[in-house]
């Protein structure tokens, strides 16, 4: 199991470059929701990885029947923080495209230029 | 009582958030900085005494809930961001116009301070993450706010590049869990000690140093710095510049003294390399511009590298210095950018080759200007040649020689920069006989640069007071078992 | 009057109650102020699809940024509540569990405030973000 959430993170984490190499604004941001789900999913199976033990657990259940819930809790608030984050991406890139009139990155080198 | 100064800003942005009235809003969140200040002061107070401090969020205990940490620089970063915070505002009146107000100013500027406050006081791995990104959300608003094209534009480079500086240090925490199994700060260093294949803690301690030095804007990942900080409203600009970066470096400082400090011998080369090119890079950036704005963003970058070195050095005395530095540095480069945009609102434009002949007509103002930016160059008497000093000596003591060099070469250079701003502005003469918009110089404007320019003043001729605190933070930095004991007992 | 249209007339309140439903049995079930949010969120939205922004914002009696500040503001009252009592930021506090008709076993406490303000929070900042991006002009 742990080899395939490996090669899925892998998989993500190449799309995820890939798309942030690209010229467009629409692969841009592709690429970094898919980096974003990457470092989810990276969190997410830092858990299993090791023999973890839960922090809380009944006194009747065993702790080894219990997944450890932690990475769960971290990676249901990097989900929430992502949400946030991608929608402000989202439509700062449309007002971008908007403002500069093109979608390929190499138009934005003017705030870059010696004055 | 030390989540106050996080809780403060949040209540006064949420009630910002309510009130229509830009007046109203403005008055409540100056009144909050003024509390805000009045909590750091009695905290730095009650951190001298009893030298930490730590609450457990919900009464779960560390290492399984989440703690808030005040130890002595936590303490101090909180009363600069206070400081900073109040002078910000203040300038804030007659810099942002009504129309941006309206569109949340306040409450946003307070989501930032809550995010640059919670970071210095978590002492939670996945907490300081979470900071990270309120901080990170609240200034994706403000440096686009108002939607200029060069803004949009400078907000697209700056969203990206640490959008993928979250995603690394979530990386980061995701590998350190794996191992360890906890993310508290001070269980994490407990559990480094004993640790065996270190394998995964070298990849983790790789991650969040490339994260850090994104929000620092270290050499090589500074690009996005220089690029997008001029373009915002002069007030965003200053607060950005005294804070945002100054948090990724208290990051490092943080995760080289307390978590990886086992691995520092690892790190120390990379963190040396490191601060020497992001010094020369960031003095040679600004040596070629031509406008006041760049050339002070450049400085930021130069000047996170003599921090960051006096990091790398690792010594007491260098880390000591580094705490010195960095408090110098918020106080002077916020009130450079301030009086930058002083420049830029009395000739329309902030490009040197159209300044000129602000001495003759106004000796004050250039005084005003005088002293921060030639304590930024190092000029004996003010608090940037006192912080140099210490880094250098440091430096010295501990056989670094080349990069004392280095040090010492970029000092140069930052005086030449100074001394452009200083030749163009001001004693060359000027294309026009008045100043054009001399009467836009409101009150509220002049005072923060006033004061904070006093506080320079202070550093400089009672630097040791500060200096002495900085050496017993450093100390106490430099001896985790006191910070790990504190908070797991 | 298409099938959206009038779909929606009766899907808007069963989304709300099913939102309130999961808020309610949050605490240690499946649900909470946050899913409870986002499928509150998304009726006020299928509102907006059908309508228009306009009248789905008549329809939330205030606005978005009240609901977030409403919430926020609920949020950390139920975590000063504690500070009262001379304890840390956030601690819990419950009320004696009672028994009512229906319900069955109520467990009420700064949690489930806590969850609230959250649930509200959510609804305005999710609205919100729709609504600026749904009536972006290009």
């Amino acid at each position: 199991m742990e080899i395939a959430i490996a090669i899925v993170i892998g998989v993500l984490f190449a799309g995820g470059i890939y798309g942030i190499l690209r010229r467009s604004l629409v692969k841009l941001i592709l690429g970094i929701i898919l980096l974003g789900q990457a470092a989810n999913m990276l969190v997410f199976s830092s858990g299993g990885l090791r023999e973890s033990v839960p922090v809380f657990v009944d006194a009747s259940t065993k702790a080894t029947d219990v997944a450890d819930p932690i990475p769960q809790a971290l990676v249901l608030t990097a989900i929430v923080i992502g949400f946030g984050l991608i929608i402000f991406s989202i439509s700062l890139l449309m007002k971008a495209q908007k403002a500069l009139k093109s979608d390929d990155i190499n138009a934005f080198n003017n705030t870059d230029k010696v004055s | 009582m030390i989540v106050l100064p996080i809780l403060i800003p949040f209540l006064i942005g949420v009630l910002c958030l309510l009130v229509k009235k830009t007046s109203l809003s403005s008055t409540l969140s100056i009144l909050g900085a003024f509390l805000q200040l009045g909590v750091a002061v009695w905290m730095l107070t009650e951190v001298v005494a009893a030298e930490i401090i730590a609450v457990q969020i919900g009464n779960w205990q560390a290492p399984f809930g989440i703690s808030i940490v005040a130890d002595l620089m936590a303490a101090i970063m909180v009363l600069i961001t206070a400081v900073i915070s109040l002078a910000v505002q203040f300038y804030a009146l007659s810099d942002i116009s009504k129309a941006l107000k309206q569109k949340h100013f306040y409450a946003i500027v307070n989501l930032l301070l809550m995010g640059v406050n919670g970071s210095f006081l978590t002492g939670d791995l996945f907490n300081l993450y979470v900071w990270f990104e309120v901080m990170l959300i609240a200034s994706f608003v403000l440096i686009t706010m108002g939607g200029e094209k060069a803004q949009l534009e400078g907000g697209v480079k700056y969203l990206v590049i640490n959008l993928l500086s979250s995603i690394l240090f979530l990386c980061g925490i995701g590998l350190l869990y794996g191992k360890l199994g906890t993310l508290n700060m001070a269980d994490i260093a407990a559990k480094m000690v004993d640790v065996e294949d270190a394998f995964l803690i070298n990849s983790s301690a790789m991650l969040l140093f490339v994260a850090f030095g994104i929000k620092s804007a270290l050499f090589p990942f500074f690009f996005w710095l220089p690029a997008s900080y001029h373009t915002p409203n002069i007030a965003i600009s200053a607060l950005f510049a005294g804070l945002l970066t100054k948090v990724g470096v208290y990051a490092l400082i943080r995760s080289y003294t307390l978590l990886f400090q086992t691995q520092f011998d690892l790190i120390q080369d990379v963190l040396i390399v490191v601060s020497a090119c992001t010094m020369i890079f960031g003095v040679f950036g600004a040596a070629c511009q031509y406008d006041i704005k760049k050339i002070l963003s450049f400085h930021i970058i130069s000047q996170i590298g003599y921090i960051v070195m006096g990091l790398a050095i690792g010594t007491p005395l260098a880390i000591a210095g580094a705490i010195f530095y960095t408090i110098h540095h918020i106080v002077v480069k916020t009130n450079l950018f301030l009086i930058g945009g002083l420049i830029e609102r009395i000739y329309g434009t902030s490009d040197l080759k159209k300044l000129g002949g602000l001495f003759k007509w106004s000796p004050a103002f250039s005084l005003l200007f005088f002293i921060p930016a030639f304590s930024l160059g190092g000029i004996p008497p003010f608090s940037g040649f006192w912080a140099k000093f210490g880094v250098i000596r440091a430096g010295l003591e501990a056989n670094h020689f080349w990069l004392v060099g280095a040090a010492l070469f970029v000092g140069v250079f930052t005086l030449f920069s100074m001394t452009k701003i200083w030749a163009e502005a001001f004693w060359k003469k000027s294309e026009v006989e008045s100043p054009p918009h001399w009467n836009s110089l409101t009150y509220s404007s002049v005072l923060p640069c006033v004061v904070l320019a006093l506080i320079t003043l202070y550093l400089s001729f009672f630097g040791n007071t500060l200096f002495s605190y900085a050496e017993s933070t450093s100390a106490q930095l430099l001896n985790p078992s006191f910070y790990i004991n504190a908070l797991l007992n | 009057m298409n099938i959206v249209s009038l779909s929606t007339k009766y899907v808007y309140p069963l989304l709300i109650a099913l939102a309130v439903i999961s808020l309610y049995r949050g605490h240690n079930l499946p649900g909470g102020g946050f899913i409870g949010g986002l499928l509150a969120a998304s009726a006020v939205m299928l509102h907006a699809l059908t309508s228009d922004w306009e009248q789905a914002l008549r329809r939330l009696r205030v606005s978005p940024e009240q609901l977030m500040a409403g919430g926020l503001l609920l949020a950390t009252f139920s975590g000063i509540f504690a500070l009262g009592g001379g304890e840390p930021f956030m601690t819990a506090r419950w009320m004696e569990t009672f028994y009512l008709p229906l319900l069955g076993k109520v467990k009420l406490g700064t949690p489930f405030l806590f969850d609230i303000g959250v649930f509200f929070a959510v609804i305005g900042f999710t609205t919100k973000c729709a609504y600026s991006l749904g009536t972006y002009k290009y």
